[in-house]
């Protein structure tokens, strides 16, 4: 808990980020993104719960994955996840990716995200830099119709091959949307 | 020798067979002039331990590709999870690795408790500690003492679920429930350590050390064990990372990733262990790499019970962790946040978070969104099965059948984790 009464000077809370050694791994590893692949590529950089996050848009992707692969100093080796994410209300951003990537060398943990329209969801594959990568997007094709170009196999892998939709998004409620004894006028959904 | 050139004989007929068939070879064929044979390798099987399937391709009994089939329990656990309030999300996760249930309830626990800044008192994590601990070696036991099975060993198996069944009493005394635990709560444990779980516990780790070393002398340097294990279905330690492989598959290829060293959670950094790795990821590495975690997670236990701090056993947090029962009975507040926390209306974060533990089978991770509704707005979860099972696939080309049971087995893939 914040104590207001303690409010720190800048300068303060300045050094108090540069002691932390996560802030500081961030920050070397925001710099080496940006040296590689420019500023401008990033959008919304920020550090929830000491991950660094970055957006960037699903042409870069690609690049970005291979180029911290190929990295010699910080060595982003290792696929952790990735996962499909949907949010219906903005507007030809609707689904989204998420990466999660592992330096093991140096124990620095990266997310990148990159959102595009649900008219139009093409990704390109990551199965030609990690070989985990193929379930990982078929999963994603399965659960939000995710289309990854150059994919070797992209079929259903959980659900059955014969569904006609892809069941995590959001506009496909988990209880039949015709019932009406469960609806709640206080709590919500 | 003679395996390699058996191998070279079968990648001979692997790359004449697609030529054939135009550069692509089709699994569900049974093409009689190359005399293959398409074998169903489940979805059940005794020997698969689970419900998934593998197609194999045989040419006599060596296989030539496997496409695996999985799903068959997928129980849509990330879209569920959409619907239900942070507690209510615990029981889900109990069925995914069902041998190593703690864990990932802790596992939750735990990112949840990130999500909400919520400290745990050091009681509360040493007990954690003590019981992951124990579910890795139930799970490790279950993992070892089967590829015992498939090897045609049953004694091993039948001694050791004996020490499991303890361990299993263990929890009753600590939760309740035996298999899928609902262990603990957001903010801590739902009750402190009682002293019959103490004595249980104590008694236990006196007895089972001895039935450990009978179980290694029965198979560590056992010839026929040997001749069945060794060499078979190894892989590289480049291989495995780019495969995803994490917890014991992976430090059996020679990598000592560690979740629990790497980046330390509810006070591993407190005690003292050691990463055994193998050399090259072969079925007898995994094994032994299981073998010895058992000994380093007894270590742990050892240390944690002789260390066990005085003080709480859950977090002062009203708003997220459940009163007591006595209290609801008879005081306003404790029924207030009662109802509050079982309704969901808690006030959580708008944030995102990500949290893994070292599980059974390697890090389990699980990715909450939350837009500061009573549910996740998604949760992910990184189920090491499910990512390092891809390999298997590549793995068992070139191999036997007989071999395949044994790196399915060594592999410890658990059908619960692997679908979710």
């Amino acid at each position: 808990m914040a104590d207001p009464t303690k409010e720190e000077s800048p300068a303060a809370q300045e050094t108090a980020a540069a002691l932390d050694p996560t802030a500081q791994q961030n920050a070397q590893v925001l710099a080496l993104l940006h040296s590689l692949f420019g500023e401008a590529t990033f959008t919304d950089v920020h550090e929830p719960y000491g991950l660094l996050t970055v957006t960037t848009k699903r042409e870069h992707i690609h690049n970005i994955v291979a180029g911290l692969q190929q990295d010699e100093t910080l060595k982003f080796h290792f696929l952790t996840t990735m996962c499909g994410i949907n949010y219906p209300e903005n507007l030809n951003q609707e689904l989204g990716m998420i990466y999660h990537l592992h330096s093991l060398v140096h124990n620095v943990r990266l997310r990148i995200k990159i959102f595009f329209p649900l008219a139009d969801p093409v990704v390109p594959t990551l199965t030609d830099l990690y070989a985990t990568a193929n379930w990982m997007e078929r999963e994603a094709y399965d659960f939000f119709g995710v289309i990854f170009t150059g994919h070797p196999n992209l079929r259903r892998i959980l659900n059955v091959e014969d569904m006609d939709y892809h069941p995590m998004r959001r506009q496909y409620p988990l209880e039949d949307g015709t019932r009406e004894d469960k609806t709640d006028l206080f709590f919500g959904r | 020798m003679a395996v390699n050139d058996a191998l070279a004989g079968t990648h001979k007929i692997i790359e004449e067979a697609k030529e054939q068939q135009g550069g692509q070879l089709v699994p569900t064929l049974n093409d009689f002039s190359q005399e293959l044979t398409t074998l169903n390798l489940g979805p059940t099987h005794p020997a698969t331990h689970g419900i998934f399937q593998n197609i194999l391709q045989m040419d006599g009994e060596r296989i030539i590709s496997g496409v695996p089939t999985i799903g068959y329990i997928h129980r849509a656990f990330e879209k569920i999870a959409e619907r239900r309030p942070f507690y209510q999300i615990t029981p889900l996760t109990d069925r995914m690795n069902y041998c190593s249930s703690p864990i990932n309830n802790m596992g939750w626990h735990m990112t949840v408790e990130k999500l909400l800044g919520v400290t745990v008192p050091k009681r509360a994590q040493y007990i954690r500690v003590i019981m992951m601990e124990l579910a890795r070696i139930a799970d490790h036991l279950i993992c070892n003492s089967i590829l015992g099975v498939d090897t045609g060993a049953f004694t091993g198996f039948l001694y050791v679920f004996q020490e499991r069944e303890k361990i299993y009493e263990i929890y009753e005394e600590v939760c309740g429930s035996r298999l899928t635990t609902n262990m603990g709560r957001v903010g801590g444990m739902e009750r402190d350590l009682s002293p019959v779980a103490i004595e249980k516990l104590r008694k236990w780790l006196k007895e089972f050390p001895a039935v450990m070393k009978e179980f290694e002398a029965m198979f560590n340097r056992n010839r026929i064990f040997m001749d069945r294990v060794v060499n078979v279905g190894p892989i590289t330690a480049e291989k495995a990372l780019n495969y995803g492989f994490t917890g014991p598959n992976l430090r059996a290829a020679g990598v000592d990733y560690d979740v629990r060293v790497m980046n330390p959670y509810s006070s591993y950094e407190d005690f003292e262990f050691d990463i055994p790795v193998g050399t090259n990821g072969d079925t007898y590495d995994r094994f032994i790499v299981r073998n010895e975690e058992i000994w380093q997670s007894l270590r742990i236990i050892n240390q944690a019970l002789d260390r066990l701090p005085d003080g709480p056993f859950h977090a002062d947090a009203p708003h997220y962790y459940l009163p007591p029962k006595q209290a609801v009975y008879k005081n306003m507040e404790a029924l207030i946040y009662h109802f509050k926390i079982i309704m969901g209306e808690i006030d959580a974060p708008v944030g995102e978070v990500y949290h893994s533990v070292e599980g059974g089978n390697g890090e389990l991770g699980f990715y909450l969104v939350s837009d500061g509704g009573r549910t996740p707005y998604r949760l992910h979860f990184r189920r090491p099965c499910f990512i390092y099972y891809q390999a298997y696939s590549e793995m068992v080309v070139g191999t036997s059948l007989s071999d395949a049971i044994v790196i399915l087995s060594s592999m410890n893939v658990i059908a619960g984790e692997l679908d979710a």
